[in-house]
């Protein structure tokens, strides 16, 4: 616990309470939460519906914590393979050098500059709102990988001229053992990092696209629940659990997710020494 | 000499952005399960009965060559690349025929361009502001909590905001129109007012989670530079320190790491990411820019529109950030003098 500072702790606290509800209370409900007429329409929050029913039928409290759900899900899916495609990019630029680096930053560059949100739409609009989760995750690592690749391709540069490094490789050691043994620990702080901040920005933007009803509109995911609240006029009815809640879970989400990565890395640098 | 590599690899950049995204927007509509062209037509055709037959056949042919149908792939493609790039061409509006989708772009771009442009700038002014006065005052209460709210802002999508003003301003206390209302034509004052009435909260949102993200950095980095042995030493020769500031923690200096380049870096790394929310944001409030084009577009089925708005995006966002990264040099003398 040496080293631990606020934000750690507090973005910690944030997400574990959200990982509770997104990953455990999903478990002791059986039903579809995104069936229609479950339940009589805009009941008031009672201990039978902790936030009560929305004019679809559906729990809101139930289908909050599936929302909270899919979207951890997407982020992490995103956020992983971002994150891998990424360093191993970065790594491969940096070390090889060369053309390879070049093509690589290029292509990089190029998905850094384009923006992802039309393409997204495009797909969106050509499915009609049935895309499947994995073809937006998919867009979304294509998108999301170029900025750790660039950030591990300036470490590996450096790194490369280093005398441990010449020695390793002059000993006889296997590019591998060279890259996980000796790179990796230099490159690991940054990449969890990075992780952390891709699952905020997956998040964000799926629920972005699935505000304007171009995501997988009958999944229930934090952006779908707004675009439904919306399609049914919930502000103008006052429903403000209905349209509130996923707006709350989504800022306190990101707040929590930014937190502990900020605290990640001044905790990281701690242990460093510095 | 070294002007010029830059110059040369920045446009070999943006000549890439503009080609693999043309080209995606080319692909992705072949990969998709559904025949657009069929399903369009027989909407087409349900929705008017005016149309004869000569006018639906030149729509189909049309509509072919824009989802690149007719001919081979190659032809198709070089045929695609060569009318959007040369003539900026995308055929009709479909659901607003014949006026054609470069119009209604024509008409739009200007809105977009004005709202995040000045959004933008206004964000990135505010923003690195106050991130100076934070970082440079890191011991007094004020930069501590002005850093705190900015934690709070930054990770906050444009989105929410929207959402959250518009309930707030529009709905629970109705101080700005709950649907904008821009349908002016002609200058006049009292026009410009109303345009500028029903863009604060478009505006407000784009510049509140903008401004996070400048405080965040700016903070971080002068905090860095202020700690640099060079400012101690021009503090230690007597400069005031409105001096120290201008002349050696904020300016770009010839020898070492300064704040303002790697913000105007980070401006142009983020232009895909403010552009994208500027499109939700659009689509919320009802702003007559390319996000509600796209967002007609999708509404109506409109795919010339959609083709026609997106690639546009595409290429405004690549120009914005060439736009910015030429500024470089003016900026930056390592980038001029060898």
């Amino acid at each position: 616990m040496k080293n631990w500072n606020l934000r750690l702790k507090l973005g910690l606290v944030i997400l574990s309470f959200f990982m509770i509800l997104g990953f455990f209370f999903p478990l002791l409900y059986s039903g579809n939460v995104t069936e229609w007429s479950t339940y009589p329409t805009n009941l008031k929050p009672s201990m039978e519906h902790f936030l009560g029913t929305n004019s679809l039928g559906q729990d809101i409290f139930w289908l909050l914590c599936n929302s909270i759900r899919t979207s951890f899900l997407i982020g992490l899916f995103v956020a992983f393979f971002s994150t891998l495609i990424g360093i191993l990019a970065g790594l491969v630029a940096g070390l090889k050098g060369g053309a390879v680096d070049r093509i690589v930053m290029l292509l990089a560059d190029t998905f850094i500059v384009i923006p992802s949100l039309p393409i997204l739409i495009l797909i969106g609009s050509l499915t009609k709102g049935t895309a499947s989760l994995f073809l937006i995750g998919g867009v979304l690592i294509a998108f999301n990988w170029p900025w750790p690749a660039r950030q591990v391709r300036s470490m590996a540069l450096t790194l490369r001229e280093r005398d441990y490094i010449s020695i390793a490789r002059f000993s006889g050691e296997s590019t591998i053992r060279i890259l996980v043994k000796e790179i990796f620990p230099f490159v690991k702080d940054w990449s969890i990092g990075n992780f952390i901040n891709t699952i905020l920005v997956a998040i964000s933007s799926e629920s972005g696209l699935a505000v304007i009803g171009m995501s997988s509109n009958s999944k229930a995911t934090l952006g779908t629940m707004i675009y439904w609240a919306n399609q049914h006029q919930a502000m103008l009815g006052g429903k403000w659990v209905w349209i509130g809640s996923p707006v709350v879970a989504i800022c306190l989400i990101f707040i929590g997710l930014f937190l502990l990565m900020t605290g990640q890395q001044q905790y990281s640098a701690l242990r460093r020494g510095k | 000499m070294k002007f010029l590599k830059f110059l040369s690899s920045r446009l070999l950049t943006y000549i890439f952005v503009i080609l693999l995204g043309m080209t995606i927007v080319f692909f992705v509509p072949r990969f998709m399960p559904s025949d657009p062209v069929e399903s369009m037509l027989g909407q087409m055709m349900s929705k008017s009965s005016t149309m004869d037959a000569a006018a639906i056949e030149a729509m189909r042919k049309t509509l072919n060559e824009n989802f690149g149908l007719e001919g081979t792939l190659g032809e198709q493609y070089f045929g695609y690349m060569k009318r959007v790039i040369f003539t900026q061409d995308f055929g009709p509006s479909l659901t607003m025929y014949p006026v054609p989708v470069k119009e209604l772009i024509a008409d739009s771009l200007p809105w977009t361009v004005c709202l995040l442009g000045i959004s933008t700038v206004i964000s990135w002014l505010i923003g690195n502001g106050i991130g100076l006065l934070a970082g440079i005052r890191k011991d007094k209460a004020y930069s501590k909590i002005l850093e705190g709210i900015a934690i709070c802002i930054y990770p906050i999508p444009y989105y929410i905001f929207a959402l959250t003003l518009i309930m707030l301003f529009a709905y629970i206390f109705p101080v700005f129109p709950l649907s904008a209302n821009f349908d002016v034509s002609g200058f006049t004052w009292e026009n410009l007012k109303t345009v500028i009435w029903n863009s604060v909260l478009p505006a407000l949102s784009l510049i509140l989670t903008g401004t996070g993200w400048w405080v965040i950095s700016m903070t971080t980095l002068s905090r860095n530079t202020n700690e640099e042995d060079f400012v101690a030493f021009a503090r230690m020769k007597g400069l005031n320190e409105r001096k120290v500031i201008s002349r050696y923690v904020l300016p770009p200096s010839p020898v070492l790491p300064n704040t303002i380049l790697p913000q105007i870096t980070m401006l142009a790394l983020q232009m895909g990411t403010i552009f994208n929310g500027s499109l939700i944001t659009e689509i919320l409030f009802n702003y007559p820019g390319l996000g509600s084009l796209i967002y007609r577009g999708i509404l109506q089925a409109d795919y010339n529109l959609i083709m026609g708005t997106i690639t546009t995006s595409i290429f405004a966002v690549a120009t914005a950030t060439l736009v910015i990264d030429l500024l470089y040099p003016f900026i930056d003398p390592r980038v001029r003098y060898n």
